[in-house]
């Protein structure tokens, strides 16, 4: 056996002119015998999955189709934002204020920004927000007056926090724990030297923070604020034990008078998938913006 | 509270400075007169940045006082003693003293003309035509005319460099300081620098320069003011501290950086 007519082996040796003939070819590129493999497992796999949801009469995919844009369902769309936006503003505001307390505040701000940090991180919002959905057991009056001696002025608890706000608080306080430590993480990314250069200038603490260091620390805080707001529009959904009508207790109070409940989750799905991926599209969005033009040069140090 | 447009613009009394254990400035006396360039020398860690950043009360001094236009910049004397003052009062007095730093620290999110005229409408509330077009002027006395919308990490170090000296300038200072400006530049960048400084100290300005560059030092300043281990060691024109200085440590200085 010469070998000289297995081609197997001949290929590498060629001629020069074949060569600069094909030479504006791409090669035709391998793949690995793993991904082909891999590919075939996970396209069969997808195939059972589809034949499970397409062929399972529980998944009830009518009851689906009629549940999807029913008025309570929609509702309850409108609350869930509502929960997520106004929650997400209060633990941002507070999430700030705590993050500068602890950053440059005297020792008993700092002090203080870090015990309600260690409290709200430490236990679950859940719990958070039954105790403020029962903020009303606790303090039936809320007012004015001294400790001990009663009231000046008071008002009804559950007037005063109705049960909407009780849940943003809930959601909110505990919000801002975590947006305090993004933050925080934030500002410490700014070099030193801008604060420097800020101050030698003759601005004021407020004006430095405003114009010089949170802009910067923007491009370290976006990124996982935009994280926060997807897990705050999913959180809310713990609102359901206090009774605000969000999506999921629009379709538990739908499911609890048909029984339907497989299908009116898938709804709940559908919609919590649509929110989040179209804030994951904003949050691309605000890195590429306050990505722009940042730069590290000039202000290491 | 009028200007002192006369009498020396800094006046510095034995000042000390701490960080911790380590004594830092062990008894600094210096009088810096209007119009006058003064370049700090000495080894690195002699303390010539820390005397420096108590001109301006970045650090505070621990003993002594610091006079700059006639006033105290981060205390004030009540009944015979001294108070550290408000945090908004030190930066109001700040504000007349321009400072130029090795790293330039520019705004590294804002144009350059942005960076010039921050400080002027947010400490001096000037209207945006007004410092645009001191900025603008500015910008041009320093060669960068037409770099105004470019952001800092688009030029060079000696751009960026000579930007961070109109943003100084732009507060209209009566003192100008500037920590090791060209430390950080290139060979061939440190020339516009400095010549951006020899204008400077051409039209007047009273500046303190700590600089290793012992060719502006002779040509430009007044007085040569050279450090060792916290302490002023020798002070006089130029010619005579760098060219025939009287202490050894002066010489052992100067036969490594010349
Ligand atoms: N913020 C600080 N904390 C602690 N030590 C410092 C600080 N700043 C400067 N030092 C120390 O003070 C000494 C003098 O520093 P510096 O004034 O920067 O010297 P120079 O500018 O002459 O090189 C050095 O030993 C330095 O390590
Ligand atoms: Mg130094």
């Amino acid at each position: 056996m010469s070998g000289s007519t297995d081609t197997r082996f001949h290929h590498d040796r060629v001629d020069l002119a074949d060569l600069v003939a094909i030479a504006d070819h791409e090669p035709v590129r391998r793949r690995a015998a793993g991904q082909k493999v891999g590919g075939a497992v996970i396209l069969v796999l997808a195939g059972f999955v589809v034949a499970i949801l397409v062929t399972n009469p529980g998944f009830d995919w009518p009851t689906v189709g009629r549940y999807l844009f029913d008025v309570s369902v929609l509702e309850g769309i409108a609350v869930t934002l509502e929960l997520t936006i106004a929650a997400m503003s209060v633990g941002i505001v507070c999430g700030v204020v705590l993050a500068v307390l602890r950053q440059s505040g005297g020792p008993i701000p700092r002090f203080a920004a870090t015990l309600y940090i260690w409290f709200f991180r430490g236990t679950p919002v859940l719990v958070q927000v039954l105790f403020w959905g029962f903020a009303a057991s606790l303090f039936p009056r809320i007012g004015l007056g001294i400790p001990g001696g009663g009231f000046l002025v008071s008002w009804d608890t559950n007037e005063v926090i109705p049960i909407f706000a009780a849940a943003v608080l809930g959601l909110g306080f505990n919000e801002a724990a975590y947006v305090a430590e993004i933050v925080r993480g934030g500002l410490l990314s700014v070099p030193a030297g801008q604060s420097e250069a800020a101050d030698a200038l003759g601005l004021g603490r407020l004006a430095t923070l405003r114009f010089v260091v949170l802009p910067q620390a923007m491009r370290a805080i976006i990124p996982p604020i935009g994280n926060q707001f997807i897990s705050m529009l999913k959180m809310t959904s713990v609102v359901l034990v206090i009774g605000v009508g969000d999506l999921l207790e629009s379709v538990t109070q739908i499911y609890s008078r048909n029984y339907r409940q497989i299908p009116l989750l898938i709804v709940a799905s559908i919609w919590y998938l649509v929110m989040t991926t179209l804030l994951t599209l904003v949050q691309a969005r605000l890195e590429k913006r306050f990505g722009r033009s940042l730069s590290r040069v000039g202000g290491a140090r | 509270m009028t200007d002192v447009a006369t009498g020396p613009v800094i006046r510095a009394h034995d000042v000390h400075k701490s960080f911790g254990s380590l004594e830092v400035l062990k008894g600094i006396d210096l009088t810096v007169e209007r119009g006058e360039v003064v370049c700090l020398l000495g080894a690195s860690g002699s303390g010539k940045s820390t005397f420096l950043r108590c001109v301006n009360h970045l650090e505070t001094v621990d003993r002594g006082f610091i006079l700059v236009d006639g006033r105290l910049i981060g205390s004030d004397l009540v009944r015979g003693r001294l108070h550290e003052a408000r945090p908004s009062v030190v930066t109001e007095r700040r504000s007349r003293i321009g400072m130029v730093f090795q790293q330039f620290n520019l705004f590294g999110h804002m144009t350059v003309l942005e960076n010039v005229i921050l400080a002027p409408m947010r400490v001096k509330k000037e209207a945006r035509e007004v410092a645009v077009e001191r900025a603008v002027r500015l910008l041009g006395r320093v060669g960068l005319g037409n770099k105004q919308d470019s952001y800092p990490a688009h030029l060079s170090g000696g751009q960026q460099q000579r930007v961070a000296i109109a943003r100084a300038l732009a507060m209209e200072p009566t003192l100008m300081l500037f920590d090791e400006p060209t430390s950080a530049l290139d060979p061939e960048l440190v020339g516009e620098v400095l010549d951006v400084m020899r204008y400077l100290a051409a039209s007047g300005m009273t500046m303190m320069v700590v600089t290793h560059e012992m060719g502006f030092a002779r040509q430009v300043a007044d007085t040569a003011v050279f450090m060792s281990e916290g302490r002023i060691v020798e002070q006089g024109p130029p010619e005579k501290v760098i060219g025939a200085p009287d202490h050894e440590r002066t010489r052992a200085f100067l036969g490594k950086v010349l």
